[in-house]
């Protein structure tokens, strides 16, 4: 069958520049070759790719409408505007009326949102003038979805782009989140309601961190503005999949995490990565110091690392010695990373003389 | 005094005709799973806008409807709503003054009671009913929902054997549907909202004239299962079905009472219209995937039947209808009265009638009387006649059918019912008497004759064939338990018999005589629960990309329709009557497709009607 895909690269003119692409690219991703950023909205890379807001328009010399550049592949040939008069007046009007759909006075404003300085519709609003909404829209103020702990959906903010959608079927792929009532009354059904635990919603929080504007929030994101934050890139402790993930730091306190491009993970994360796995750090209970038990009073009483490590070995020490190793057994937490965990599982084998060894990741 | 003019009272009423036909190719397009109500509510606001003004129920009482049905679709009413509407509805239409009010408030009432479980989901659940929500027409409106613009776009991309690999992937009759499909894929098809439906089936015969399916390989088959299938009937469901099956790994054994595979595609659609070559292509490419037998001459009856429930894992029957229907006038019995699928049957295993010099009457309106009168012309008949008691447009067979037919040299009786059947002393017909008809008021869509107070005509005949529709050979299955209904066969939408659990049943036996593609669906079906039913979950590799998409080109270009040759050396001999298209037609009919499993609603969640 001679469906081989044709390696042949393809030429195209954007904004004059020439540029060489592979087939199969989309103009966006050849724009970027060029260096030239076409906006985009409704687009999330790997996630979503359904052109619903149109804002990635662009001219295409000789077509007759316009194209989005977030899934048409290039052609070869092609001269494609991306930033003509033409083209930012469209795509300020389609954020207009995007805006106007946005219900920015139904429930939160811009300023009270949790996603302010972080939401996509306003920056990209900011950058191409769209500062008002394109017609007045009656805001019905629906009620905001909040059962869940963790996620709440606030459909007076949404903005119908179907990100959300995307993230649960093709990166959750739990299926979970749809759209309803079709055609001009599309709405997007987030089970975060009262019954939330009758659904099959994992609580991933996928869609939260697809979803452009403040519709979909981790809860937490009410807790911190984006601005007072910094990143730490890290690997989530929580089983052995290693995902990566930045972690989100005000004040030298871990306040939200943010999924990132690992190999294992590629921008997903599950519940407990997102929302189980770092709270302890500062958790007001935590041991921050070790503590021995004192032999005379039986309380556990603060005690340097070497009084402590000094206290264990003798312990184990003797153990060994009375009872032989396999009266000895070592069990990791699973909030522990793979590297711990392999040392440990090494301390048990070769100190401790014994393959009594486990622990708790049974995810 | 007064000056006359010859300007029209509204200068754009001209214009308005032109507009107006745009918009019934918008309407004519509606897209499939569109929520019934939102229709409805527009043609409550089309009809508010042709209001004159004049009267009160139609000028006050349409706008207000309108109000609320707008409320009804946007599920924020209840049911007093509804019934303010049904009032409402009731008054306008029994008291407006003309059509446009009491049209709108009829059509109102009828759209309630049809789209009821509509209107309950609305005011019940606050949300359409489960099925509405657009998908991609042409795949949709296809029964066995086939990647149509997938395969448009590997023609337009010269690979025509990925195209048969990619009908096939849905449909093991690629040719089959290339030539005789009623392409109900090209009834929504959105390309109709620029300038026409794509032709589609026409796109699939070039694929397949260029790449004939039975040298386009099929995928491997799965490791062997051990299961057997038992397929009663070899026709275009029980062959989708064993095709399928045996691509699973299942064991299939196909029982088929004729000599031949191919059922009505052999035994009831005439050799020009879908030569048996081609017919022999579909077959082979199905038998070559391995683990199918065929046992010809099967005649299966109630203790075959119980046999095979014991002997094999699962059954399906797919029969067919295969009896002619009859009509209950004096001398129906005569000599020289045969029924149409005896004589398409009889030409199915190579019979050659010879008819030279005979004046023939077919009886019916369907596409078989169109079958069978075209078949008298070719088997030499002096002349051909359709006796049909409606009119020549109320005709169920495809207008393309009746033309073609007329075109060939077919008189079209209309308006005489049969009334008798004249014989001569040796009992053989000599003449159809019919009775004069009327055309009159219309039910369930289509005008009713009504017999005129006239004399009787006589139409003389030697040969009188009886097209009144096919019947269901159910008996020998209903005495093993199978229910039945009317003569079919009765099973769920999985098209499992009722209490019979490893017995399916499909295609005409069980829905009544329909289409070869609604045939083959129902064989993938079947073919799937089986499946399921064993305990399994197959899933057919398959890897042929779809190529990407061209940006869509709007400008209006014509559909390339598929020319016959000339009628008057066609209706000569039992050739293929189509001429194909060509490389540079096909093209262009390729490149009209707007690829709407890219653009709009095929890109995004549930937009598309695929198995995997």
């Amino acid at each position: 069958m001679s469906n081989s895909p044709k390696k042949k690269l393809v030429t195209l003119t954007i904004d004059g520049f020439q540029v060489t692409a592979r087939p199969g690219m989309t103009v966006k991703a050849a724009a970027a070759k060029a260096g030239i950023t076409i906006p985009t909205l409704c687009f999330l890379r790997g996630v979503s790719a359904i052109g619903s807001c149109r804002v990635c328009s662009v001219e295409l010399e000789g077509h007759d409408g316009f194209i989005t550049a977030c899934n048409t592949p290039v052609a070869d040939g092609m001269v494609i505007h991306t930033d003509t008069e033409r083209v930012r007046t469209y795509r300020r009007n389609l954020l207009r009326i995007i805006l106007a759909d946005h219900g920015l006075d139904s429930t939160a404003y811009c300023f009270s949102c949790a996603k302010n300085g972080a939401c996509q519709l306003q920056a990209l609003c900011n950058a191409y003038g769209a500062t008002e909404p394109a017609w007045r829209v009656e805001q019905e103020r629906k009620p905001i979805l909040e059962s869940n702990p963790f996620l709440a959906y606030d459909p007076n903010l949404c903005i119908r782009c179907q990100r959300c959608v995307g993230a649960c079927n093709t990166q959750a792929r739990n299926h979970t989140l749809h759209t309803a009532k079709r055609g001009m009354r599309t709405t997007i059904e987030a089970p975060f309601g009262p019954d939330w635990k009758a659904t099959t919603c994992e609580s991933c929080g996928c869609c939260a961190a697809a979803c452009p504007t403040g519709a979909i929030v981790e809860k937490r994101r009410r807790t911190y503005r984006s601005w007072e934050t910094r990143r730490v890139r890290t690997t989530c402790p929580h089983c052995a999949v290693g995902c990566q993930y930045d972690l989100v730091v005000r004040n030298n306190r871990i306040v939200d995490v943010d999924a990132a491009p690992g190999q294992t993970n590629d921008r997903r994360l599950c519940v407990k990565g997102r929302s189980a796995s770092f709270d302890f750090v500062d958790a007001p209970d935590r041991l921050r110091t070790p503590l021995v038990r004192n032999p005379t009073t039986h309380e556990l009483e603060p005690a340097s690392w070497d009084e402590a490590l000094d206290a264990v070995a003798e312990g184990l020490g003797r153990v060994k010695r009375e009872y032989g190793p396999d009266a000895l057994a070592g069990f990791a937490c699973s909030r522990s990373t793979n590297e711990d965990i392999y040392l440990f599982e090494k301390m048990v084998r070769c100190a401790f003389g014994t393959n009594n060894v486990d622990n708790c990741a049974r995810i | 005094m007064a000056m006359l003019s010859v300007a029209p009272k509204s200068p754009d009423d001209e214009r308005l005709g032109a507009f107006v036909d745009d918009f019934r190719r918008r309407v004519d397009s509606t897209p499939l799973g569109v929520c019934p109500l939102v229709v409805t509510l527009t043609a409550l606001e089309t009809a508010a806008g042709q209001t004159c003004g004049k009267c009160v129920p139609c000028r006050d009482g349409i706008p207000h409807l309108v109000e609320l049905m707008r409320t009804l679709v946007d599920c924020d009413a209840d049911a007093s709503v509804v019934d303010e509407m049904r009032e409402l509805s009731q008054l306008v239409r029994d008291t407006s003054d003309c059509a446009i009010g009491y049209h709108a408030a009829d059509q109102l009432l009828a759209a309630l009671d049809a789209f009821s479980a509509e209107v309950e989901s609305h005011l019940e659940r606050h949300a359409c009913t489960a099925g509405i929500g657009q998908t991609v027409p042409c795949e949709t409106g296809c029964p066995a929902h086939v990647n149509v613009p997938g395969y448009i776009a590997l023609v337009a991309a010269g690979d025509n054997a990925g195209a048969v690999a990619m009908v096939r992937k849905d449909n093991p009759f690629p040719t089959a549907c290339g030539l005789v499909c009623e392409h109900p894929c090209e009834a929504k098809c959105r390309r109709r909202l620029i300038d026409d439906a794509i032709n589609i089936r026409g796109i699939k015969k070039y694929a397949t004239d260029q790449a004939p399916a039975d040298h386009v390989p099929v995928p491997r088959r799965s490791p062997d299962t051990g299961c057997r299938i038992a397929v009663v009937g070899g026709g275009p469901a029980g062959m989708t079905c064993a095709y399928f099956a045996s691509l699973m790994g299942h064991r299939v054994t196909v029982f088929e009472r004729r000599s031949k595979l191919g059922g009505m595609m052999r035994y009831g659609i005439p050799a020009y219209r879908f030569p048996r070559e081609r017919l022999d292509e579909d077959l082979r490419a199905i038998l070559s995937v391995g683990g199918i037998e065929v046992k010809y001459g099967a005649e299966i009856g109630t203790e075959e039947f119980e046999a095979l429930r014991r002997d094999y894992d699962a059954v399906f029957v797919a029969i067919g209808a295969h009896t002619g229907r009859t009509l209950s006038i004096d001398n129906i019995d005569a000599d020289g009265v045969i029924p149409a699928v005896q004589l398409l049957g009889d030409i199915g295993d190579g019979a050659e009638p010879d008819m030279t010099g005979k004046r023939v009457v077919v009886i019916g309106g369907g596409n078989v009387a169109m079958d069978c009168s075209r078949t008298a012309l070719r088997a030499g008949a002096r002349e051909v006649s359709i006796v049909y008691r409606r009119r020549q447009e109320d005709m169920t067979a495809l207008q393309s059918e009746v033309l073609s037919a007329v075109a060939e040299g077919v008189e079209m009786v209309t308006l005489e019912a049969p009334a008798a059947i004249e014989v001569d002393d040796a009992g053989h017909c000599t003449a159809l008497l019919t009775q004069p008809q009327m055309t009159g008021p219309i039910r369930n869509g289509r005008p009713s004759p009504v017999a005129l107070d006239v004399p009787q005509h006589r139409i003389p005949a030697d040969l009188i064939l009886v097209a009144v529709g096919q019947d269901i050979v159910s008996g020998p299955f209903n005495a093993a338990g199978m229910p039945t209904n009317r003569n079919r066969f009765v099973a769920d939408d999985a098209l499992r018999v009722p209490d019979m659990p490893g017995v399916y049943a499909g295609g005409d036996c069980q829905t009544g005589p329909k289409t070869v593609i609604k045939a083959i669906g129902a064989g993938k079906v079947a073919a799937r629960n089986i499946d399921e039913y064993l305990g399994y979950h197959h899933t057919l590799p398959f890897d042929i990309a779809v190529p990407a998409p061209h940006p869509n080109d709007r400008t209006p270009v014509g559909r390339v329709n598929i020319a016959e040759r000339p009628a008057r050396e066609r209706r000569c001999d039992f050739a293929g009557v189509e001429i194909g298209m060509s490389a540079q037609e096909a093209r262009q009919e390729c490149a009209r497709c707007l690829r709407c499993d890219v653009y709009g609603i095929g890109s995004a969640e549930g937009g598309r009607v695929q198995y995997e």
